[in-house]
């Protein structure tokens, strides 16, 4: 299991838990995780799943596909440290990743 | 979007969502001989699996191993088109009112376009609501809402000698940005980044305005907006670099997709429970006889938000809609492998 941890635009932090392949998207509505919409259900095709990955992690989730750049456009507030997280797909090496999530996503 | 028409189009069932489910329903009302309306606030058919997944694969689609969301679509249009369904597309429901009339309940049913209908039964397969523009989360944008920040562009002279500020960076922000071009006094595009998803033609139809300096291009985000009374004035923004400017600007459109929303649902008088239509698992009705919910807007005991559960619960909410549609007809069950006369109704036999 690899833990990550969401925290809202409140500050408030959750830290749940995943199987390594599920998306960051996936662990964050099993484990219900507010601040997370995925309206559409992880085919990188909304852009509500929207996450600020905290710096020391960027390097190790890497930087979006072109695909997931575009939709990036239909998210507000794009940082350079954005990603979808319906295309982050958790492994050992993500134990411990934080994000944050926007105050809305849509 | 259809013109305000005011003969009233009548119908025997009138289905809300020509998503996967409300087109199936069309099959199953169509062998008991209903004939169908059907209405999407989107401008194609297909719901979500032409608007949000129309590539992907769908794996659990019984008998096909893997289809794309705008298959589906296709084969169901194939399979329905025997039944002559008629699409109003690009048009939201607005409100849905029960009436007694001389021949039974009947009901009215009208769109933000003008659009009447008084039908027998309606079917509501409005999977996850209604597909809304995007609203940024910019701070006291309601405030401007109508007056000076449009969601889309109902007529163009409405912005003529206004400077316009269209923020986005797809086909609607750059299609607008040309059309509007020659009818504002002036046209910015903002995008955040100097990469467009649109056309390639229209992408360089703007490159080449902006070369000859007849509109902006600029580069960010909007953070803020100023003005007063709903009168916007200009709009604040950071660049990607983080470095605030200001856009002067008295009309702001902004793309950024769409977001289901429940819409106007909630006011059709129907028990609802969190934003999903409660119904029966016999006949898919609601609290209101006459009135079906089948697919992702329903919910009962046990439901799974499937396109194979919407399927079926189109077909048990054909056979109830029979009843109000023909009530002294006694409804005979049929296989299509078998029956004559459903295979007539398929154009498929003899």
């Amino acid at each position: 299991m690899t833990d990550v941890t969401f925290i809202d635009h409140t500050g408030e932090a959750r830290t749940v838990s995943g199987t390594n392949g599920m998306t960051l998207m996936e662990v964050a509505i099993k484990h219900q995780v507010p601040g997370i919409d995925a309206e559409c259900g992880g085919a990188c095709s909304c852009a509500t799943c929207h996450v600020y990955v905290e710096p020391d992690w960027m390097a190790a989730v890497g930087a979006p596909a072109s695909m997931e750049e575009d939709m990036l456009d239909f998210a507000f507030d794009v940082r350079p440290n954005s990603r979808l997280s319906c295309q982050i797909k958790i492994s050992d090496a993500l134990n411990g990743l934080r994000v944050h999530t926007p105050s809305r996503q849509s | 979007m259809t013109e305000h028409n005011d003969a009233v189009i009548t119908t025997d069932a009138l289905i809300i969502g020509a998503g996967p489910v409300g087109l199936f329903a069309v099959f199953e009302l169509g062998l008991l001989d209903i004939k169908a309306h059907l209405i999407d606030i989107l401008p194609k058919i297909g719901g979500q699996c032409a608007e949000l997944y129309p590539e992907k694969p769908i794996y659990d689609i019984p008998g096909f191993p893997v289809v794309t969301g705008q298959q589906l679509v296709d084969n169901l249009m194939q399979q329905i088109e025997p039944f002559h369904p008629e699409f109003h597309l690009g048009e939201m429901v607005v409100s849905v009112t029960r009436a007694e009339s001389g021949q039974g309940v009947v009901f009215h049913v009208e769109t933000d376009a003008g659009t009447r209908f008084e039908a027998k039964t309606v079917l509501v397969a409005a999977g996850g609501g209604s597909f809304q523009p995007k609203k940024p989360p910019i701070p006291d944008i309601d405030a401007y809402e109508n007056t000076s920040v449009f969601y889309a562009v109902r007529q163009m002279e409405s912005l003529r000698d206004h400077h316009v500020l269209i923020v986005g960076g797809g086909d609607s922000a750059l299609d607008w940005a040309l059309n509007l071009q020659s009818v504002a006094s002036r046209v910015t595009l903002m995008h955040r980044r100097d990469e467009f998803r649109a056309a390639p033609h229209s992408v360089a139809k703007m490159r080449e305005l902006v070369a000859e300096g007849k509109m902006d291009l600029l580069f960010g985000q909007v953070t803020g907006l100023e003005g007063a009374n709903g009168q916007l004035t200009a709009a604040h923004c950071k660049g990607m670099d983080q470095v605030a400017f200001t856009v002067p600007c008295d009309r702001m459109l902004p793309f950024f997709g769409l977001t289901m929303k429940l819409g106007p649902i909630a006011e059709w008088g129907l028990n609802l429970h969190e934003n999903l239509i409660p119904v029966d698992t016999e006949k898919f009705e609601t609290s209101t006889p006459g009135i079906f919910a089948i697919g992702d807007i329903n919910t009962y005991p046990g439901k799974l938000k499937l396109i194979l559960s919407g399927f079926h619960e189109a077909a048990l909410a054909a056979q109830k809609a029979h009843r109000y549609i023909y009530p002294d007809k006694r409804l005979l069950f049929q296989y299509t492998t078998s029956s004559t006369s459903l295979q007539k109704k398929l154009g498929v036999n003899g």
